[in-house]
């Protein structure tokens, strides 16, 4: 508050100072990348670094640095100072509303629709699938982060344990994916209590690191006990899932020859299609149900102020157990279908930027608003196929967008959603309002 | 016996490194109760200036040891100094008051952006470095010839840490700026009454805790003798288990934790597995924070409503 608000008082005195400004933040820029981009360091054949200089990326950053100072302290005077309530005319709040009603059934059907659409289009199909496995985790770290205020960065563990969990009981025991799909829940919902007992205690940001390190540790046990899975080698020939025990395949009992019509491959993969989006929406049905029932009440109530709820008479060992082994199931689930999908999995598909990934899709979307998180998960994976050629720039992209975001709508993108209850003569003391609700 | 005094030689080193990362998470976590998870990714860019200033001054002909040495200290600590405060500056001041998990998700974000510029910046191959200390001593040698080394790069390390603890425990018990600094831990609003520059204060402890960073970034790229991008992420959380495990807030505290984590990192991968050595260290993150949340040094946290 305080540098926005003397930044455009400096803004304000014209001309000079901004270019005052504007030159600071570019001689900062110059020392900053004078030495990490301005020499280039390489290993050579023989093992002896070698270096080149490349001044002339170091003089356009800084460039860049220069106008875009001043274009942002331009913009900050034209819009005046941050944090204030922006007019909106009721018209348009009313035509955003109606969109609003009628985006999420629009988006339903248009979904249903896809793999009439795109029939032929592989590509478009298996990256609407991955689309919708990134939405069926988002919705499932929803109900830990989104509804009950549980920082989760090892969201991926719960994803690994059931991606693991069918992959070792299908390739070992032979059982069908329909057996272990629920089993895969079951078992990432047990590692979510194992969890959440000793984590109980903590802080927001205690919580982050110790579920962190909970994902990395199950990702390294993965790795090193090479025995069970495989090691850094992965699980391979993981069975494909059955139409409820009648396989997808150019066989004699396969689906297509008992329906008589021509087999095709597509057929797989529309039926992943549908079983993912199937998926997805009993998570978000069964997350909106919760949100209705007490258990559901008590996490937005605990995500607004944990001390408040523990003086109601919530108790909050039971309620953060349940959100954590909730949002693990569905994370089970996902992982479940993550194996049978790829037929091979590996520890490199269950790092922290996948946790990271999952999470900004949450945040991003507004912490607890289904739509919301969708439609994130839809720009961001999209926007991540766009920019596949830049490997690396992406990444890079993708930490300024969560940085930016931050400042810039710390509650969400897209949506944003307020406690299912209230009073209605609010005197709001929601967690806007306050600095900190420790939970 | 021998073997155990030398693993507990290499402890020391270790955990002389990683007390150095785990101050900046200390003292930031003291003043602004956030944790400052692009601190390990400071690391690994302080000890990507190092190298970078080193090659520059080898290739100007300059051949005394000492001198380079000096230098590149002086100049990776001033830069990644900086770095440090534009990261506050940029993604964790405009967010002091916002709702709590903004800083941390912010944090995060920074993480990402600085292994990635680096690794766009400085391509993703580990950058080794030829050895630039070398010799040592023998202190003992047993009759089945088994020796315990200790080099100079060993001292070196331990030296430097011992020496900049001193410097900086004097830097907060006895300056203005250190004053200012347990005041705005203390009370922010009481300390900006009374005159302190809150928002300085918070730069310059964002500022210490970068220039120790790339101090521990030169001591690991002269120990192990390579960086490369992705360094700064599991040092970064071992250094944060072990200011957790000092006691968060406590700078003796993390100091000890970062020893005690070097020598339980070391001595597991001597006696037990070196697969395991990481699964150990956080391992002892979760047990402490489950056991004793306030850590060795720490004092318990009265959670205020």
């Amino acid at each position: 508050m305080k540098t926005s608000s003397s930044n455009t008082a400096k803004a304000a005195s014209g001309i000079p100072a901004l270019l005052k400004t504007a030159g600071f933040n570019a001689l900062i820029a110059l020392v900053l990348f004078s030495l990490m981009v301005g020499v280039r360091t390489e290993a050579g054949s023989d093992g002896q670094l070698t270096y080149w200089t490349r001044f002339g990326e170091v003089a356009s950053l800084v460039a860049a640095v220069f106008g875009g100072s001043i274009v942002l302290e331009l913009l900050k005077q034209w819009i005046g100072p941050s944090g204030a309530e922006k007019l909106v005319p009721p018209a348009v709040r009313s035509g955003m509303s109606f969109v609003g009603s009628y985006l999420a059934p629009a988006l339903l059907i248009f979904t249903l629709l896809v793999p009439v659409i795109f029939y032929d289009q592989r590509y478009i199909l298996d990256l609407a699938i991955l689309v919708l496995t990134y939405v069926m985790l988002g919705w499932g770290l929803n109900v830990v982060v989104g509804l009950a205020g549980l920082l989760d960065l090892g969201y991926v563990a719960f994803y690994a344990v059931g991606a693991y969990s069918y992959a070792l009981l299908a390739t070992n025991f032979g059982w069908s994916f329909w057996i272990c799909l629920p089993l895969a829940g079951v078992l990432a919902a047990f590692w979510g209590v194992l969890l959440g007992f000793p984590v109980l205690r903590l802080r927001g940001d205690y919580l982050a690191i110790v579920t962190l390190a909970f994902g990395e540790i199950i990702r390294l046990v993965i790795i090193n006990w090479q025995d069970l899975t495989g090691g850094p080698n992965g699980v391979s020939s993981i069975p494909r899932p059955s139409f409820f025990g009648i396989p997808l395949d150019n066989s004699d009992n396969g689906l297509a020859a008992r329906l008589g019509i021509e087999y095709s491959p597509t057929h797989r993969i529309i039926f992943l299609f549908y079983l993912i989006l199937a998926l997805a929406l009993l998570t978000n049905w069964v997350t909106i149900r919760l949100r209705r029932l007490p258990i559901g009440r008590a996490w937005e109530a605990l995500r607004e102020d944990e001390v408040a709820c523990r003086a109601l008479g919530i108790n909050t060992t039971t309620t953060k157990l349940t959100a954590f082994a909730t949002g693990a199931m569905f994370g089970g689930f996902a992982g479940a279908f993550f194996a049978t999908r790829q037929g091979f999995i590996s520890p490199e598909s269950f790092t922290f930027q996948e946790s990271a990934l999952v999470l900004a899709i949450v945040v991003l979307g507004g912490m607890g608003s289904q739509l919301g998180v969708a439609l994130a998960a839809l720009a961001m994976i999209g926007g991540f196929e766009l920019f596949r050629s830049l490997e690396s720039y992406r990444m890079l992209v993708f930490g300024m967008a969560m940085v930016l975001i931050m400042i810039w709508r710390p509650r969400g993108l897209i949506g944003h959603r307020a406690p299912t209850v209230y009073l209605t003569k609010a005197h709001a003391i929601s967690s806007d309002l306050v600095k900190e609700g420790h939970g | 016996m021998d073997y155990f005094a030398q693993q507990l030689i290499n402890g020391l080193v270790l955990g002389s490194i990683y007390g150095l990362i785990a101050i900046g998470y200390t003292m930031v976590y003291g003043i602004v109760g956030m944790i400052n998870f692009a601190h390990g990714d400071v690391f690994m860019i302080g000890g990507f200036i190092a190298l970078i200033t080193f090659l520059l001054l080898v290739s100007t002909g300059l051949t005394a040891v000492p001198v380079i040495l000096l230098i590149v200290i002086l100049v990776s600590m001033a830069v990644t100094a900086l770095y440090g405060w534009t990261i506050e500056r940029i993604a964790y001041r405009p967010l002091r008051h916002s709702f709590r998990l903004a800083p941390m998700l912010s944090a995060i974000g920074m993480s990402f952006v600085l292994t990635n510029y680096s690794q766009v910046a400085q391509g993703a191959r580990v950058k080794p470095v030829p050895p630039v200390i070398t010799g040592g001593y023998t202190l003992h040698e047993s009759a089945d010839g088994f020796v315990i080394q200790l080099s100079n790069i060993q001292i070196v390390v331990v030296v430097t840490t011992i020496v900049l603890l001193a410097i900086f425990t004097w830097l907060v018990s006895r300056t203005r700026l250190g004053r200012d600094m347990r005041a705005c831990e203390q009370d922010q609003t009481m300390a900006a009454l009374l005159g302190v520059n809150v928002d300085r204060t918070i730069s310059m402890t964002f500022v210490i805790g970068a220039a120790l960073a790339a101090v521990a970034g030169l001591m690991y790229l002269l120990y192990y003798g390579l960086v490369d991008f992705f360094m700064g992420f599991v040092a970064g959380i071992k250094a944060f288990t072990a200011a957790v495990l000092g006691g968060i807030g406590s700078l003796p505290g993390a100091m000890l934790g970062g020893l005690a984590i070097g020598l339980i990192e070391t001595f597991w991968s001597a006696y037990f597995s070196v697969e395991y050595k990481d699964v150990a260290a956080f391992s002892i993150l979760i047990v402490v924070l489950i056991f004793m949340p306030t850590g060795l040094l720490g004092r318990p946290e009265v959670e205020k409503v």
